[in-house]
């Protein structure tokens, strides 16, 4: 194997590590900060100028507290629980496209770590593993409000994967193929969100879910599971939770922005060429994740959490029959396109 | 019965229409009115920097004053430490000595004056029993120490020193019953 290669692909996951763990950080300010100005408040100010360094002082009080295990939780699942759902929050990002090809030291560098053929495939199987981590969590606490919250998270991921599942299938119809760079690709012209609003509808719904956002946050409601999965934990193992959370805000946003709204594409891109673009191009695919960032914490600070009945109903009678109409209509719509009646 | 206002609300359990069942108008609707707080003026007072305004009556820690002519009024009548529900002043009497007359505006005044500020309810009793217009609540606020003999305030520092005069014309007139 190529040496440079190996180099080039061992900065990009370095740096893809730093930016999404830093992103995280940074949400968490972000998040705090909207909350505040959607109840009038001012929010975190007194660390650095304007609060800035609030994610940092956070993380050094993490890291300080104690670190508590139960005397009859499972000692090694417990352990294991946090860095699962942390592994599969930061793996999801090896296939997102990141941009248009960079040109450096006489090599064209693809902003993508591994540019696999079922990329869209890999993401489902990643989120799906991302539920072992809340689940295993819950588990070994050892602990009913744990419990039910790892239940709960559970049911709710596999409900809802399934309406995610049919209306990202429905954009693999669309575009023919799994690889994410493709589906980036064919979006220069026009994006998906176009051919597809209530597809994009579906599983803007559905990753609120797998998030396990509000309006959707059940796993972890404070009002009736004290804590939900993460009730028994403390010190960076929790942190590590929330972290995760964040992280797989982020990631999933960007996994949004690629299949809907066209990923690194901008309109006018076609005026620009070589690293202009690819700088342009990351800087727009940038501006994306963060408007979908801001739109589900906006969401959060705005609606009450679904009853769990309420939340079963819509996952299972409303969103899946509505996205296999979507995926059945579409079907037909290139069926016919193709000329196949 | 008639109601008397127009608050009264007609309660109803009449099923969801397919508008209201569908949720999303009604989120956006919601996420319209949360974008408008976004804009608006915080109502955050940023306390060390800045403080909330006291109220023009607020009773806080006591002051024994002075006349115009720098002489303390108290004549230790006792009328306050009898109205304190608290039970919070105690004081001594002395006679006023030849040559004292700068100090003192009578003939008799307080020797020691001490105010426990932990039995202290501030309910300016003791202003409004005070005949002599000696003892006013002022807006300042008593200090927490971590010694309870702290609380005990003495007269070095409960009566005004002569270049630093506490203003209590906003507390002169309030609360008291008119003169007849």
């Amino acid at each position: 194997m190529d040496t440079a290669l190996l180099i080039e692909k061992s900065i990009l996951v370095l740096l893809l590590f730093l930016v999404s763990l830093g992103a995280a950080a940074y949400m968490t300010y972000f998040e705090r900060k909207l909350a505040a100005w959607i109840q009038d408040r001012v929010g975190p100010d007194r660390a650095g100028p304007f609060g800035i360094l609030q994610p940092i002082a956070d993380g050094v009080k993490m890291f300080l507290k104690e670190d508590f295990i139960p005397a009859k939780a499972d000692k090694w699942l417990f352990i294991i629980g946090p860095g699962i759902a942390m592994f599969t929050a930061l793996i999801t990002s090896a296939v997102i496209p990141w941009g248009p090809k960079l040109h450096l030291f006489g090599r064209d560098i693809t902003l993508q770590v591994a540019d696999i053929n079922i990329g869209i495939l890999y993401v489902f199987g990643v989120i799906s593993i991302g539920v072992y981590g809340i689940m295993i969590g819950g588990w070994a606490s050892n602990n009913k409000y744990s419990l039910y919250g790892a239940i709960r998270a559970s049911s709710q991921m596999i409900s809802y994967e399934l309406a995610m599942g049919v209306s990202a299938i429905t954009i693999v119809l669309l575009s023919g193929s799994l690889s994410l760079n493709d589906i980036v690709a064919q979006q220069s012209g026009v994006w998906n969100i176009v051919y597809q609003p209530v597809a994009f509808l579906i599983f803007f719904i559905c990753a609120l879910a797998e998030l396990n956002r509000a309006p959707f946050d059940l796993p972890e409601c404070e009002s009736e599971l004290v804590g939900g999965y993460h009730t028994e934990y403390s010190s960076m193992k929790l942190g590590l939770y929330l972290f995760a959370e964040y992280t797989s805000m982020f990631v999933s946003s960007a996994i949004m922005s690629i299949l809907f709204f066209g990923g690194y594409n901008f309109p006018g891109m076609s005026h620009f060429s070589g690293n202009t673009l690819a700088i342009l191009g990351i800087a727009a695919f940038a501006t994306k994740i963060f408007l979908f960032i801001f739109v589900i914490m906006w969401i959060r600070w705005t609606i009450p959490r679904f009853r769990f009945d309420q939340l079963m109903h819509l996952g299972w009678k409303s969103l899946l029959p509505l996205s296999l109409i979507n995926l059945l209509v579409t079907g037909l719509v290139i069926a016919f396109k193709n000329g196949w009646f | 019965m008639e109601s008397l206002t127009n608050r009264k609300k007609v309660v109803s359990d009449k099923p969801m229409t397919l508008w209201e069942k569908a949720y999303l108008p009604a989120i956006i609707s919601g996420m319209i009115t949360t974008m408008r707080h976004m804009f608006r003026k915080r109502k955050t007072i940023k306390y060390p920097e800045e403080t909330r305004e006291f109220a023009p009556v607020y009773r806080g820690q006591h002051v024994l004053k002075r006349d115009e002519q720098g002489r303390e009024n108290c004549t230790a009548c006792g009328l306050c430490a009898v109205a304190c529900p608290a039970e919070a002043i105690t004081m001594t009497a002395a006679e006023r000595e030849r040559g004292e007359e700068k100090l003192y505006r009578e003939e008799k005044y307080a020797a020691t004056y001490e105010i426990n500020m932990l039995r202290c309810i501030f309910c300016g009793l003791c202003e409004e029993a005070c005949p002599k217009e000696a003892i006013f609540l002022t807006d300042r606020l008593v200090p927490t120490f971590f010694e309870r003999d702290n609380f005990i305030y003495g007269k070095d520092k409960l009566v005004e020193t002569l270049d630093e005069r506490i203003d209590i014309t906003k507390r002169q007139h309030t609360g008291k019953r008119t003169q007849l």
